[in-house]
């Protein structure tokens, strides 16, 4: 069970333009356990975004390593703050995006794609364009996207934060039992404090500007059921959440 | 869908009461009632403006030599119909305009793309698009010819040399503002840079491509016409600069509105190109 999938090391980047450099992260490190549910946390424009964007290799570390344990067999699936289905392909041929990129499309691919669209209640859209669907719904098939690619390793871009309040509490509470399910290793990347308690097992607090981890917190919820809806309930959320609050709002009031 | 929805309840709602026209219907009436208006009255200025014209000119208020009339624009077109010279003036024109136009698409797209995929290259070349989009492409026409005589290429040349530049810009603007993030999933997914532009770039600016067709099919139009009073010996431009230096106004007045017809004819051929697209993409 605890064998890491990622392991950052020593993580710095920065952005630079003409008038100077903009330290985003310095000096990150952490391991993700496989199977593990792990939520990072920080104040708005905090560089957790281009943390994951660096984990997906996207961005290139000034200086640190990415360590995936089976480089070569762990695939990373991606999910962005919007859903950002192509408009002018039905839902079908863009949850085969990926495979159609990666020129991977087969009869198994397409089986694979079937059952996450059952699975996922979504049959019967499979051939509707992405404007006939609603916000939860487009962001379901936005992760089917991303699940037909069969990553090891899933990152979360604030996914549900394009979502109206209900809409974001079916849909984390959907997604979060999916990816328990499928026994995925998942980073979360949220501004939400309790969708992180709910759904993650661990939570990093990042400290803003450059970012550094400030503080890592275990999650541990007694639950009759397994679900992020019951999560909320628990009789330590309430505690879990102060303290997190605290945390983060101790960086705003350093910026004031 | 909804309009629809709306429409089968308010004529359940009327099999029971005939006389009385429901909100939706009303509205239905209305629109079409306006519709039918704005046809009819533009009819009538044409009309009216063809009868105005007729009359003055058969009373003496306009002279005929210089002002032409309706029934004398009517009677040399007959004669150019007859004489088959209609389908040559007229038909040279169209290839060429369509042919500028066929090249202008291609270029521009390709051009287009080009500026896209290096940005280096679209910094490089910016100033010059804008130079040569705001030159008055009429005055490099006399040059076209000294470089490639008078015939069919250089009125292509110059057909193409009004709308290249301008086409390219709103090309490029439009690829560039792609939303970032649907190129950044494109990357996510393990696509290249060429992914991005052809399953996301270019799809997504097919409704720009089609309007700025709208556009260039206009303008090559103009060129072509530029191009044939300077180094024409048939086509609608060589009729009207002919025409006006034999002082027959008829076959000024003429060529012109066979030159309206065509203008509109091709308009409307893009728009329904696009229509067909919206009703695909909507589908």
């Amino acid at each position: 069970m605890n064998q890491p999938i990622l392991a950052c090391e020593d993580i710095c980047f920065s952005y630079h333009n003409l008038n100077g450099e903009t330290n985003a992260l310095s000096h990150i490190s952490f391991q993700v356990d496989k199977g593990e549910f792990l939520a990072i946390v920080g104040p708005s424009g905090c560089g957790k975004s281009t943390l994951l964007s660096i984990i997906a290799g996207l961005l290139r570390p000034e200086s640190g390593k990415i360590i995936l344990s089976d480089a070569d067999t762990v695939r990373i699936g991606y999910m962005l703050q919007q859903d950002h289905l192509l408009e002018w392909r039905t839902i079908w041929k863009n949850i085969l995006l990926g495979p159609e990129i990666t020129k991977t499309l087969s009869p198994e691919k397409e089986a694979l794609a079937l059952k996450l669209l059952s699975d996922y209640g979504l049959l019967k859209f499979k051939d509707k364009k992405p404007g006939e669907l609603s916000g939860g719904m487009k962001q379901r098939a936005a992760l089917i996207r991303t699940m037909v690619m069969e990553p090891g390793l899933l990152l979360l871009d604030e996914p549900f934060s394009a979502l109206d309040y209900q809409t974001r509490l079916m849909v984390s509470a959907d997604i979060g039992n999916i990816i328990r399910a499928s026994g995925i290793t998942a980073i979360l990347i949220t501004h939400d404090l309790s969708e992180a308690i709910s759904l993650a097992d661990r939570i990093l607090v990042l400290k803003k500007r450059p970012a550094t981890i400030k503080r890592e917190i275990p999650v541990h919820l007694t639950l009759n059921e397994n679900s992020p809806l019951a999560a909320r309930s628990a009789p330590e959320f309430q505690e879990l959440f102060t303290l997190l609050w605290k945390e983060i709002s101790d960086e705003y009031h350093e910026e004031n | 869908m909804n309009i629809m929805k709306k429409t089968e309840q308010a004529s359940q709602h009327t099999t029971h009461q005939k006389e009385i026209l429901t909100p939706q219907q009303l509205y239905v009436k209305n629109h079409h009632r306006h519709h039918h208006t704005v046809t009819i009255l533009r009819l009538l200025v044409l009309f009216l403006f063809l009868i105005v014209w007729e009359v003055s000119g058969r009373y003496g208020i306009i002279d005929t030599f210089f002002f032409s009339s309706p029934s004398m624009v009517v009677s040399f077109f007959l004669k150019m119909v007859m004489d088959g010279s209609f389908f040559t003036h007229t038909g040279i024109t169209l290839l060429e305009t369509l042919l500028s136009f066929l090249l202008i698409t291609i270029i521009s797209i390709i051009i287009a793309t080009l500026l896209w995929y290096s940005k280096t290259l679209s910094e490089i070349s910016e100033p010059y698009l804008v130079v040569l989009n705001s030159l008055p492409k009429s005055a490099l026409a006399p040059l076209f010819i000294v470089w490639l005589g008078t015939g069919v290429g250089t009125i292509i040349v110059a057909g193409i040399s009004v709308a290249i530049f301008g086409s390219i810009i709103s090309l490029y603007t439009g690829f560039k503002h792609v939303d970032n993030e649907k190129l950044k999933l494109i990357y996510t997914l393990g696509g290249n840079r060429f992914d991005a532009f052809h399953k996301v770039v270019l799809p997504s600016c097919i409704p720009i491509i089609l309007s700025n067709m709208k556009v260039n099919i206009g303008l090559a139009l103009v060129g072509v016409i530029i191009g044939e009073f300077l180094a024409a010996r048939r086509g609608l431009g060589y009729l009207i600069i002919y025409g006006s230096q034999v002082f027959q106004l008829n076959m000024v007045i003429t060529s012109i509105i066979i030159l309206c017809v065509i203008a509109m004819g091709l308009y409307q051929c893009i728009q329904w190109v696009e229509h067909l697209y919206k009703k695909r993409a909507g589908s």
